[in-house]
């Protein structure tokens, strides 16, 4: 590497951290981030939920997933649920938004309804696990205030620690600490602080694979709950980038016809 | 060879005196390491298999600990603006509160409505929200119609609410978790009475109630160890005529408490309410001892000797009984490692420690002080034998009389040990003058208890929760326990399931019914799930591959067979009505105490059968005549008898305190066999006298000594009826109660049956 490019990482970077306060550098990564990230269009994965109780009894759940990337505002998605059978054929089309509540709708093909979701609550357990649908949904820059801690290594990576609060008033934290790699802003560990500012679970991201040159996806996300025991292991396949979807695959009106 | 003794300990009196008190001192500094239970899973051992099936369903689902706040509005009314306002905030602020987990309440519950095709589901009130007299109506509509809300947390007649909070201690810190729950949430109180002064707050739940134990216990310290020791001071002060025995006694007494609480915090044991009272225990025991030895220590100075004299042949004397009896004390309360209660098997050693430190003690400091404690000569009782003497000639002269009087009130009293039914209403182990049993009361009159029974039933496959045969299952069982009078709430799923269905049927009334199909109510069920906030999710009542759900039965507070009962016909109605998947037995704290007493009955049997074989054969032994050692047997366990007996006439309820009591109290009744027939046998083996003239023997020598313990020991315990933990005052009452029965039947029944059993043997010789 060229000697005087490093001499000006070396010179520039204090002076960089000096001329931001915490928040400013916390805010700036993410907003770093959500660039490193843009651009894919849209993306289409499938998901196995593996559930955990603390007698160690396990069910799972397969969900496919669909995401449009909207600029200026939170992504649309749709997940299709394909097991339990009981409830084979379900489909959720979220519009996520900064502040405001997203918008939320279920198809119900038990009685081919749909049927908007009216709640502000987003901090529930997704599916019975220990996902919230707040931890899986589009990550805005708005939906946090951010603070840059400090820098230090996450196992073979160098991570920002960064500690976010949720803006959203509803929420079901308190605040969040999140690990993210300095090289391409991958999420490597969230830990989650209740509304009392207890550790509540942690979420580990692995198996990173790059799609497109340029896009990271986590092939595996374990989230733990330490106050109940219980745990939720996320397994991602599948994951196809700029599949041509458009805005009619996000429609509630044709939330029916998902397949 | 006890002479020698005798003169070693006189001789090297500094010597004894400093080695007591650093032995005392090294055995008392691991009272530092002692710590207090205040959790209500210690009066279960490890192994009990309804704590272990209680553990299991609260892994499966969720912890059941909780803190409850009762909100009591002076105007009689929740469903005010001002009321309303007061349970939001409250409700918001227990978030807060330390381990917790979940908050409950009517203004956070969910509550679900159509809206064309939309489904809301939303906080019942909201903390900002403006509440018109019409809007009031409606919240209050609503939260007395909710099968979940009311008698849960709302009362009926809306006079009262609750607002519960989950809790889920992390068990690291055992000793200071709980505190520090409580410590918050008393605070919080506070702070809610200042800010709505109109509301009356109690607090109940098992938090509480753990937190309960401790306080019942530095209520006994207050109130009974002072009052104890100032009693037996002046009864001492009496009974040996002198500061300086008086003094010396009391270091005796105090020193075994101090050492054995102190070895008890070297092995670790946690103090619980019944373990504690061993406090009270020791020294009542162990005073017997010292007052022995001093009584012929005074007598023979009365009598002309010399201080090293008259110690000399007191302990010649005392030496053999008080050893005696120590070991017969010891092993009856070493009997209680067989209760399955871990808390009564710690009072066991802690008090069997303290005897035999103070038996100990009474031979080597009690005489060592007092060779250097001023004495004086002081005359001893003259008056009060004749009384005894009295006595003697009544039995004598009445003696088949008298056999037959007390044979009759033996078997009348016996008669009515049936009458005793087990009951463990664990909150009523505490005393009303305990703030947690007044709470507790008051919620269980107003609002809801703590006797609940949990189901787990089981589909028998995945997601069969949603299956409509297991619903209506499950639904018909939640219906017939509201049937039965004993049930105040049934919280199931099912009602969940025909809200939603009524929802998703534009809040169509005649749609309040279980979903028809399979997957509907699956869907219905993801449907809702997906809007429920945080900590307010399905996840304590359905299990994580939706094959089972709980169901919560609250109970009235009510004897805990009437619990049993319940659970019997409820398993009847399984086997009748329900699939196999479906039969699990209930499982609770309350279903746990419902089985406490039984089990600890029936392990208690063998434990004071053991202690009875070793006892008698002691007894056999010391006595060295097989005939008196089995007569001896009839006065030792009779006194039980006759007070489980009386027990059934007077109260008729009997628990897990008293399951440990004949056990005991076998140790103790037996001292005075031990006296009053050692007495008799040398006066008709040494003296050659017949059973008539043995007898007045006994009466006269020991009498007045044995009047004279047993109202100590029944004074002693009778103090520990004022405690404000049940378990301990019906044990002392218990425990008193065949103390005095025990002195009745020595002076009664075994001289009456020693003269009428006790004539063939002199024949023979």
């Amino acid at each position: 590497m060229n000697k005087r490019l490093v001499l000006a990482i070396l010179l520039g970077l204090p002076m960089l951290a000096q001329a931001q306060t915490p928040e400013e550098k916390g805010l700036q990564i993410a907003k770093d981030a959500d660039a490193f990230d843009s651009g894919f269009v849209d993306f289409t994965a499938d998901m196995v939920m593996t559930l955990k109780n603390k007698k160690g009894q396990t069910s799972s759940r397969q969900i496919r997933i669909r995401t449009l990337e909207v600029q200026g505002d939170g992504d649309k998605s749709l997940s299709i649920f394909d097991e339990p059978a009981d409830v084979k054929g379900t489909a959720m089309l979220t519009y996520s938004h900064g502040l405001e509540p997203d918008d939320q709708w279920l198809y119900l093909p038990a009685i081919k309804r749909v049927k908007r979701i009216s709640s502000r609550n987003k901090s529930g357990p997704f599916m019975g696990s220990e996902f919230a649908f707040e931890d899986l949904g589009s990550q805005e820059v708005e939906k946090y205030t951010y603070k840059w801690l400090r820098d230090e290594p996450c196992g073979e990576f160098e991570c920002y620690l960064i500690e976010r609060v949720p803006a959203y008033k509803f929420s079901g934290y308190k605040r969040q600490l999140v690990w993210m790699d300095k090289e391409a802003y991958r999420l490597m560990r969230v830990e989650y602080f209740d509304r009392k500012n207890e550790p509540l679970k942690t979420l580990v991201a692995t198996d990173y694979q790059q799609y497109l040159d340029r896009y990271w996806r986590a092939g595996k996300m374990e989230m733990t709950n330490h106050q109940n025991g219980k745990s939720t292991t996320l397994d991602w396949n599948n994951y196809q980038f700029k599949t041509g979807l458009t805005d009619n695959d996000f429609k509630s009106q044709t939330l029916k016809r998902a397949r | 060879m006890v002479k020698n003794y005798a003169e070693w300990i006189i001789r090297h009196k500094w010597l004894v005196i400093l080695i007591s008190l650093l032995v005392v001192g090294a055995l008392g500094s691991g009272a530092r390491l002692l710590t207090f239970t205040n959790d209500y899973r210690a009066f279960f051992s490890k192994e009990n298999p309804q704590l272990l099936a209680f553990e299991n369903l609260q892994d499966t689902y969720a912890k059941n600990d909780n803190v409850m706040f009762i909100l009591v509005p002076e105007d009689g009314n929740v469903f005010t603006e001002q009321t309303l306002r007061a349970i939001a905030w409250l409700t918001e602020e227990s978030w807060q509160t330390p381990f917790s987990t979940r908050v409950d309440s009517i203004t956070n519950y969910q509550h679900t409505y159509a809206e064309g095709d939309d489904l809301i589901v939303e906080d019942l009130v909201f903390a900002d929200e403006e509440l018109s007299a019409e809007r009031l109506a409606q919240v209050r509509e609503i939260a007395i119609n909710e099968p979940l809300l009311v008698n849960r947390l709302i009362s009926p007649s809306g006079h009262v609410t609750g607002i519960n909070i989950t809790i889920e201690l992390k068990g690291e810190d055992p000793q200071a978790e709980n505190p520090q729950v409580v410590g918050f949430i008393r605070d919080l109180r506070q702070e809610f009475k200042q800010k709505f002064p109109g509301i009356e707050v109690k607090l109940t739940g098992i938090i509480m109630m753990n937190r309960a134990f401790p306080e019942a216990q530095q209520y006994d310290m207050q109130h009974l160890v002072p009052f104890m020791f100032l009693a037996f001071f002046v009864m001492l002060f009496f009974w040996v005529k002198g500061l300086s025995g008086t003094f010396a006694t009391f270091l005796v007494i105090i020193f075994s408490n101090i050492g054995a609480l102190g070895i008890a915090g070297y092995i670790g044991i946690a103090l619980t309410p019944p373990s504690f009272s061993s406090i009270l225990i020791i020294p009542t025991m162990s005073i017997a001892h010292s007052v022995h030895i001093l009584m012929n220590f005074l007598i023979a100075i009365h009598h002309g000797e010399s201080k090293h004299e008259a110690m000399v042949d007191s302990l010649r004397i005392n030496m053999q009984p008080v050893f005696l009896t120590t070991v017969t004390t010891g092993i009856g309360f070493l009997s209680l490692n067989f209760s399955d209660a871990p808390p009564f098997r710690d009072l066991g050693n802690i008090v069997a420690m303290g005897v035999v430190i103070a038996w100990l003690l009474s031979i080597t400091l009690l005489p060592a002080l007092m060779m250097i404690l001023p004495v004086k000569e002081k005359v001893i009782e003259t008056r009060s034998s004749k009384l005894m003497v009295a006595l003697a000639e009544f039995v004598i002269a009445r003696r088949k009389t008298v056999l037959v009087v007390m044979g009759l009130i033996v078997i009348m009293l016996i008669s009515f040990i049936p009458r005793n039914e087990l009951n463990d209403e664990f909150t009523k182990y505490f005393d009303t003058e305990i703030e947690f049993r007044r709470d507790a009361d008051f919620a269980s009159d107003n609002l809801s208890g703590l006797y609940l029974v949990d189901y787990s039933l089981e589909s028998g496959e995945t997601g069969g929760v949603s299956n409509p045969d297991f619903l209506q299952n499950v639904e018909d069982f939640a219906n017939w326990f509201r049937d039965q009078p004993e049930v105040i709430h049934v919280n199931v799923l099912t009602d969940i399931f025909k809200r939603l269905n009524r929802n998703m049927h534009a809040d169509d009334d005649s749609m309040y019914s279980l979903p028809e199909q399979r997957d509907l109510a699956a869907q219905y069920l993801l449907l809702y799930e997906m809007s429920l906030p945080y900590g307010l999710d399905l996840n304590n009542q359905i299990n994580v591959d939706k094959s089972s759900t709980r169901m919560t039965v609250m109970l009235y507070n009510m004897s805990t067979s009437k619990v049993l009962a319940l659970e019997d016909r409820a398993q009847q109605w399984l086997r009748d009505n329900a699939p196999a998947s479906m039969h699990n037995e209930g499982a609770s704290p309350t279903i746990m105490f419902s089985h406490i007493g039984y089990r600890n009955i029936r392990a208690m049997l063998l434990g004071t059968t053991i202690a009875l074989v070793l006892i008698s054969m002691i007894l056999i032994f010391a006595l060295r005549s097989w005939r008196i050692g089995l007569i001896s047997l009839i006065p030792n366990l009779v006194p039980a008898g006759m007070a489980f007996g009386l027990w059934g006439m007077a109260v008729g309820q009997v628990g897990l305190a008293l399951s440990v009591v004949t056990g005991m109290t076998l140790g103790i009744v037996v001292d005075d066999t031990v006296h009053f027939l050692s007495k008799y046998l040398r006066a008709r083996r040494e003296k050659g006298l017949d059973a008539q003239d043995a007898t007045r023997y006994a009466f006269r020598t020991v009498g007045l000594a044995l009047v004279a313990t047993s109202i100590v020991l029944a004074f002693g315990f009778m103090i520990l009826t004022q405690s404000a933990f049940t378990l301990n005052s019906d044990m002392g009452l218990m425990t008193a109660t065949t103390i005095m029965f025990a002195i009745i039947a020595d002076f009664t029944l075994l001289p009456a049956l020693l003269m009428a059993l006790d004539k063939k043997e002199r024949k023979h010789e």
